[in-house]
């Protein structure tokens, strides 16, 4: 791999390559001495043109666990706003001695056009681009369902494992949402079905031929028995229109409440008799898309997501940034 | 497996291997004056069955030893120095017993010992884990070409090479090869 830009183009292979390396990279996180020297003297650019302090800090400490040098560049307060292009801001930060840039911009495509150009020789890694793309937080959901996939059908580690078989429901604002995207590609890829539940105002146009299952009602979606169900966030900041009558409304029709939350109590991870998983990419709007009683169920894998973005971020900072780029 | 070709020579079969190992095993005993506080870590991929090898061999010679519990695997991916000439690669599982290497003797197991630049990267590794009493080096080959001030204190076979020729180990469970048709042959 020379760049992260999107989850499409991963193979079956480079993903599991990733999670595995990602296994890995938790057991050091464990550790008393959380570092590895793997990348002295290199650099990481952390290039944020939006704002978003959970994904650069998780990046910034990934880097930072490799023992690389890290540099953030927010757009806000700096040359940016005087009106500096993105090739200005990147070839100055090339000559700065960048080997990789961990991007997030709000223009779908950034990051590929960023690694397209012949502005910087640094491996790119696509840090959430418009509504496009977020690997990396594809890649920590996947790690985060693997482990529980692998937990309940076997002992041994998740070490090689897909998700063959396993049952994934992502809910809500599928518009507007890049995770969901990147979500549906490497689910995908690792085996998994996927399954949307959105209020049609919701989800794209181009819906119609993703390899996914529509559902227009949340207790549908459930009743079909999925093993991980995956909150969207309602980005209320990217709704420039009217896409749903209320708040209140939205949560009734399509919220994760304490009232479905009895029926995700049911549900099992495939036959094995295992409790099925919850997942939110997080910030939460408690109350509105999760009740607090659904986040804080010992379903929830909302923290375990957390930690996991750090390890699926060295793992990819290690693959993209040793040796020879030969995969 | 290499094929038996005018260039590939075979230096040692499955049970010269056995008999290696089984030496090893005495001579770490010797060495250590028993069993206590030893614990065994393979270095990915093939000294991680040569040292559970080693384990079930010391727990035959001292009951004392629970190979289960005293044998591990230590990956040392992360600590090359060569990471940026060669390809990326995923690291395999570091396995450390739960009481940990404080204070223990280490025995690291490989199966060729060349440039000595693994064998830095496992101390490097290993003080990452924990701050052992002694280190003590095995492997089953030593085929000379010090690149670093490192040598190994238990050798199965001291091989002289050429640096043009390639020492493989063929191990069952790694490679593909049946227990009996296990070897080490040299490559010109």
């Amino acid at each position: 791999m020379r760049h992260l830009l999107s989850t499409a183009d991963l193979s079956h292979q480079d993903a599991l390559s990733i999670l595995d390396t990602a296994e890995e990279m938790s057991a050091v996180s464990s550790r008393e001495v959380k570092k590895l020297p793997t990348l002295r003297g290199r650099t990481v650019v952390n290039l944020f043109y939006e704002d978003s302090t959970r994904t650069r800090v998780s990046f910034e400490a990934a880097a930072k666990r490799l023992s690389a040098d890290v540099v953030n560049f927010s757009a806000k307060g700096s040359s940016v706003s005087k009106g500096e292009s993105l090739k200005d801001t990147v070839q100055t930060l090339e000559a700065m001695g960048a080997d990789a840039v961990v991007i997030r911009h709000s223009a779908s495509g950034a990051a590929a056009q960023l690694a397209a150009s012949d502005w910087t020789e640094a491996a790119v890694v696509n840090a959430g681009d418009g509504t496009h793309e977020h690997p990396t937080q594809a890649l920590l959901d996947a790690l985060t369902l693997r482990r529980d996939w692998s937990a309940a059908h076997a002992a041994g580690s998740p070490r090689g494992t897909d998700l063959a078989g396993m049952k994934v429901l992502i809910v809500g604002d599928v518009l507007h949402s890049r995770v969901a995207r990147s979500n549906i590609w490497l689910l995908r890829t690792l085996g998994a079905e996927v399954s949307l539940a959105a209020p049609a105002t919701l989800l794209p146009q181009s819906v119609s031929s993703w390899p996914v299952t529509v559902h227009y009602s949340l207790d549908d979606a459930l009743a079909e028995g999925p093993d991980a169900v995956m909150m969207l966030r309602v980005q209320a900041e990217r709704m420039g229109g009217a896409f749903f009558p209320h708040a209140a409304e939205y949560t009734r029709r399509w919220g994760l409440t304490d009232e479905r939350l009895e029926v995700v109590e049911t549900l099992t991870l495939g036959d094995t008799g295992k409790p099925a998983v919850i997942l939110h990419p997080g910030p939460m709007n408690r109350g509105v898309e999760i009740s607090a009683a659904a986040a804080d169920s010992d379903q929830s894998r909302i923290t375990d997501q957390v930690a996991h973005g750090v390890s699926v971020r060295m793992a990819v900072l290690h693959l993209l940034l040793t040796g020879g780029h030969d995969a | 497996m290499v094929s038996e070709s005018p260039e590939t020579t075979q230096v040692m079969g499955a049970s010269d291997i056995d008999r290696a190992l089984t030496r090893i095993s005495h001579e770490v005993v010797e060495a250590q004056r028993g069993t206590e506080g030893l614990i065994i870590l393979g270095i990915p991929r093939r000294g991680v069955p040569l040292a559970s090898r080693l384990g079930e061999r010391l727990q035959s010679i001292d009951q004392g030893f629970d190979a289960a519990a005293r044998t591990g695997a230590l990956d040392i991916t992360m600590y090359r120095d060569d990471l940026r000439s060669h390809g990326a690669r995923t690291p395999e599982p570091t396995q450390v017993p739960a009481a940990g290497i404080d204070g223990a003797t280490v025995v690291l197991v490989d199966d060729v010992l060349y440039s000595g630049r693994t064998i830095r990267a496992a101390l490097d590794a290993l003080s990452d884990l924990g701050r052992p009493d002694t280190v003590r080096l095995a492997v089953l080959v030593d085929r000379g070409h010090r690149q670093l001030p490192i040598r190994a204190d238990h050798v199965g076979k001291n091989l002289p090479t050429s640096r043009e020729e390639r020492v493989h180990v063929q191990l069952h469970g790694v490679d593909g090869v049946e227990r009996d048709d296990e070897a080490v042959v040299i490559q010109r």
